[in-house]
């Protein structure tokens, strides 16, 4: 037997033992055992996924007595960077999730789900056919369901978050699915390999390529099949929701590659021009509804969306610049694609860690309810800043160097040794440059408003003001994802080179590091080391930190309540800004893509009019799309089934009457 | 890594540690002049830097080491933007080019620590500074990267030092519409992110009208010198900037001491120059209101995208 084959059914085996260990075992020991076996189902992930990323070969193959062709778990090199990705991931959620257990987290099936989910999302990758594909993404949906509904008796709405959430998962799976069976039909086979060889630009091609991208698509939270993503991920308890965002969301892009790298890969213009479509949409759409979002899992969610169209974006540069023949370009978009999809993985499973330990200190995750919580969990707000700044591309973190290079080949794409490649591409290029700018811009504003309002300024409410650090084993981890998101942006030579290799011999040459750590695109001819970045900027920090001791020896600091406090000597914590009016401006901007609903209660003092007791105002800001797109089909859906309640009434002698007229029916179309 | 690239950046950095204040001092004077006050002398900012290093920092009780460390981010910052830009050469460094994305992204660094320097003061005009300096650096943003994209087209680089070269190299392209087109959304963009008329009053201390002051207004001592210096670097940086691509000529570009000599001077000059321009301009205007800033950015993102659009599908 290979390794690959050996590791595989580890991690089977691991995870059998790991839901065992959950359902049998003590209380007590719950926790620690079954997050340390699912721990190690990671590390088995990890090891196969990073094997299979050197090249090695084999798997397990499963023979059916079904007509289709067997059953082979075998991750190729693309996949086995998605089998590492979701085991990082994996793994720092198993540790948090030992250290946060508490309430009904730890119940029985929650714990036997966790090992469900984490196996399920580690086969995708591996799977070669199209039916061990899809039980592989049944096993993670029904984990990372069961897992959601952990809280489901303390809050209604985990109830209704659950139901959008199979909703939403089984349209998902069925245009899949439907995809695979369209491809499947037109070749005859079941298996990948059987899949690629349908004829490019067929009816039937293009009707997978839909399919196989709104599937995809739903699963990575993209426009308009996110409606999910804001109602489930923040009920969902904080690790779980940094696995399902950290690592659930990539199996939807390993599934967008599959199809573009594997098996329709002689793609036309216009499949790259749809995919960028519907990646600018949600990349804007979701960063607009995170600026805007006051609750801080909330943003996060709405923030994965943007991540993952920006994803999408790259990917549908680089399928467009492929079909146009401008290699390099489209080879460091793939790349660029990857990065990203790496990058966010680490620093959004360490913001909604760290928001975990925020909710895990105050009970709260408004952040109009936060703030001063850096002197207090001192821990917690250094990952979460750090992870902020990979959020916001700001060097030198991941996030970034993959922004980076996304625009690289987005303004190299546009021409070909100076001759425009298509009227098209040099449309779809600025704008495509234009919409990445934007997003990083609001990016920007989202996570200087999240770190801000919540870990500066003083406490908005007792329970901030009451906060204290979390406990080691969910530091650890939080750490431990501010650290990757660092060395990820410090060293993304080797690993562009890495991830670059892992698409195909020839995008292993697009991406080569140089120097220390830094990267460089050949075909475009643009270099980035940000070891030297950080070099310069340290030899551009000494004078300042001499001129800064010096001067602090005779004027030390003075601590005052308030230096200036506008004016005024009562400058009480409430008179800050909150995240609502730091958003606000932003929503005035946005009036007519946030459509705000604003109410505002002014309380009279009783002698005057002139005189005001009180103010309240409430601001809230909907789902525009949720409400504009999906309600009225749930309505009329509603109306439907009101119509359905009088015909299906629980009468014996009605349904008789049903089978009688029916029978008549058949009766006369068969005679006729 | 080459020596004349970091001679010249450090040639750079002293300058324009010296050239920024004077710059301010002497927009400062014109603004005084041309509105018929006497003004307060073109040293004046320079005496206000040594007075504030004199002082003891006061700092908010519950503020957090974000109001020690985010002014020094901010200078830092800003200085790396002197290293970087093609100012007095056009010579980059082999590994960290100045290529734009970067440069825009070591300036978003600066913006990052202002705005959090605001919301660690815990009252509302630092909050409201910061919210506002955010939403308008977002709406900057696409404005910059596009006009930069248009220039970078006909160099075939997105380096800025080699979109400076080809500039001198070719100067019809600098007359060019596209690029007078991307050269006013550009000066637009830095107008805004540099907090000036019409977009923030550098003059005012009136609470509703600022942007950066109200930032900046729970600083003392050596953080306000540092957060008041490195907006002074970033204003002067991107001037000369502006100023390297519309007349190019002076630029060092094969490295002798003569040259190096003549560059310096000639950045100087065109930067106190463009100053004074932006002095007397920002005297006829008043600044507008905040949630007209979007349509005044939106026009100048609208420029910008004809000017990518048009270096495509005319040159």
């Amino acid at each position: 037997m290979t390794n690959l084959g050996a590791g595989l059914i580890l991690q089977l085996v691991l995870a059998a033992v790991a839901m065992l260990t959950a359902l049998t075992i003590a209380p007590s020991l719950r926790a620690t055992v079954t997050g340390s076996l699912s721990a190690l189902l990671a590390l088995a992930g990890l090891t196969t996924g990073a094997l299979a990323m050197t090249g090695a070969t084999g798997g397990i193959l499963i023979p059916l007595a079904l007509p289709m062709d067997a059953l082979i778990l075998a991750p190729d090199r693309l996949g086995g960077l998605f089998m590492v990705v979701v085991s990082v991931v994996g793994l720092l959620v198993s540790i948090y999730g030992i250290g946060s257990a508490t309430g009904p987290a730890t119940s029985r099936t929650a714990w036997a789900a966790l090992p469900i989910f984490l196996l399920g999302m580690q086969l995708v990758p591996a799977a070669t056919d199209s039916v061990s594909f899809l039980l592989a993404w049944e096993i993670m949906t029904l984990g990372s369901t069961v897992l959601l509904l952990a809280d489901h008796a303390s809050r209604a709405s985990v109830a209704s978050a659950g139901i959008w959430y199979s909703a939403m998962s089984q349209l998902s799976f069925f245009l899949v699915l439907a995809g695979f069976a369209v491809l499947a039909a037109a070749t005859g086979g079941t298996s990948f390999a059987a899949m690629a060889t349908i004829e490019p630009g067929s009816w039937a091609a293009n009707l997978a390529f839909l399919l196989l991208l709104l599937g995809f698509g739903g699963k990575a939270e993209l426009v308009p099949l996110h409606v999910w993503v804001p109602r489930v991920l923040p009920e969902a308890p904080s690790h779980v929701s940094a696995a399902m965002s950290g690592a659930m969301v990539k199996i939807g892009v390993y599934g967008a590659l599959l199809v573009c790298l594997r098996l329709l890969p002689e793609a036309p213009p216009w499949w790259g021009i749809l995919i960028m479509l519907l990646g600018g949409a949600s990349a804007l759409y979701g960063i607009l509804q995170a600026s805007v979002s006051s609750d801080l899992k909330v943003l996060l969610a709405y923030s994965t969306t943007e991540n993952m169209g920006l994803v999408f974006l790259s990917l549908g540069a680089s399928v467009l610049l492929r079909s146009y023949d401008a290699v390099a370009a489209a080879d460091a978009a793939l790349i660029a694609a990857l990065l990203l999809a790496v990058s966010h993985a680490v620093f959004k499973a360490t913001l909604f860690l760290g928001a975990g330990a925020i909710i895990h200190a105050t009970g709260e995750r408004n952040l109009d309810r936060l703030g001063g919580l850096g002197s207090r969990m001192p821990w917690t707000a250094l990952s979460f800043g750090i992870a902020s700044l990979g959020a916001a591309a700001i060097p030198v973190t991941s996030g970034f160097v993959a922004e980076w290079m996304l625009l690289q080949s987005l303004i190299h794409g546009g021409r070909l040794n100076g001759e425009v490649v298509s009227v098209a591409a040099s449309v779809a290029m600025p704008l495509a440059v234009a919409v990445v700018a934007l997003t990083a811009g609001l990016a920007l504003l989202t996570f200087v408003k999240a770190y801000g309002i919540a870990f500066l300024a003083r406490p908005r409410s007792s329970a901030a003001a009451l906060a204290h650090d979390v406990p080691l084993l969910m530091r650890f981890p939080l750490l431990l994802g501010a650290l990757g998101v660092l060395a990820l942006g410090l060293i993304p030579g080797p690993v562009a080179a890495v991830v670059a290799a892992t698409v195909g011999p020839q995008t292993a040459l697009a991406a080569v590091p140089v120097g220390l750590g830094g990267v460089a695109l050949p075909g475009i001819g643009a270099v980035l080391d940000p070891v030297m970045l950080v070099v310069l900027s340290a030899l551009v920090l000494i004078p300042i930190l001499i001129a800064i001791i010096v001067s602090a020896r005779t004027h030390p600091e003075r601590i005052n309540a308030l230096p200036w406090g506008g004016g005024g000597s009562r400058a009480r914590p409430r008179m800050q800004y909150t995240a609502t009016s730091y958003a606000e401006p932003l929503v005035r901007v946005f009036d007519d893509v946030l459509k705000p609903s604003r109410d505002v209660q002014v309380t009279h003092v009783g002698e005057s009019r002139y005189l005001v007791e009180r103010v309240k105002i409430e601001q809230t800001v909907s789902d525009v799309i949720e409400t504009r797109l999906y309600r009225p089909v749930l309505n009329l859906m509603q109306r439907y089934g009101i119509v359905a309640r009088y015909a299906a009434n629980g009468s014996i002698h009605r349904y008789l009457t049903y089978s009688f007229v029916a029978f008549l029916i058949v009766l006369i179309v068969v005679s006729l | 890594m080459n020596w004349s690239a970091i001679v010249i950046a450090l040639v750079q950095v002293v300058l324009f540690v010296f050239l920024a204040p004077l710059l301010v001092g002497v927009m400062r004077q014109v603004r005084a002049r041309v509105s018929g006050r006497v003004g307060a002398g073109i040293w004046q900012p320079w005496r206000d830097v040594r007075k504030l290093l004199r002082k003891d920092p006061v700092r908010a009780q519950d503020s957090s080491w974000m109001l020690r460390a985010g002014p020094v981010a901010l200078l830092v910052s800003s200085l790396l933007l002197c290293v970087l830009l093609p100012l007095v050469g056009t010579v980059p460094f082999s590994r960290i080019p100045s290529d734009l994305f970067v440069i825009v992204s070591v300036m978003l660094i600066g913006v990052v620590a202002l705005a959090l320097v605001g919301l660690d003061g815990g009252t509302a005009f630092g909050g409201m500074g910061s919210s506002r300096h955010m939403t308008v650096a977002a709406l900057v943003e696409p404005t910059f990267l596009l006009s930069i994209y248009a220039l970078s087209i006909p160099a075939g680089t997105s380096t800025l030092s080699l979109i400076v070269q080809t500039r001198l190299d070719t100067p019809e392209i600098i007359i060019s519409p596209v690029s007078v087109l991307a050269i006013v959304a550009l000066a637009i963009a830095i107008m805004a992110e540099t907090n000036r008329l019409p977009v923030d009053n550098p003059g005012t201390h009136l609470e509703l009208t600022m942007l950066h002051e109200a930032m900046v207004i729970e600083s003392s001592g050596r953080d306000l010198a540092w957060l008041e210096l490195g907006s002074w670097l970033k204003l002067a940086a991107l001037l000369g900037l502006v100023a390297n691509l519309v007349i190019p000529w002076g630029v060092v570009t094969d490295f002798s001491v003569l040259a190096l000599l003549l560059g310096v001077i000639t950045i100087g000059v065109k930067v106190l120059l463009l100053g004074v321009l932006l002095a007397v301009g920002e005297v006829f205007l008043a600044k507008i209101r905040l949630f007209q800033v979007p349509e005044l950015l939106a026009g100048s993102f609208a420029l910008a995208f004809l000017a990518v659009t048009a270096s495509y599908l005319v040159a």
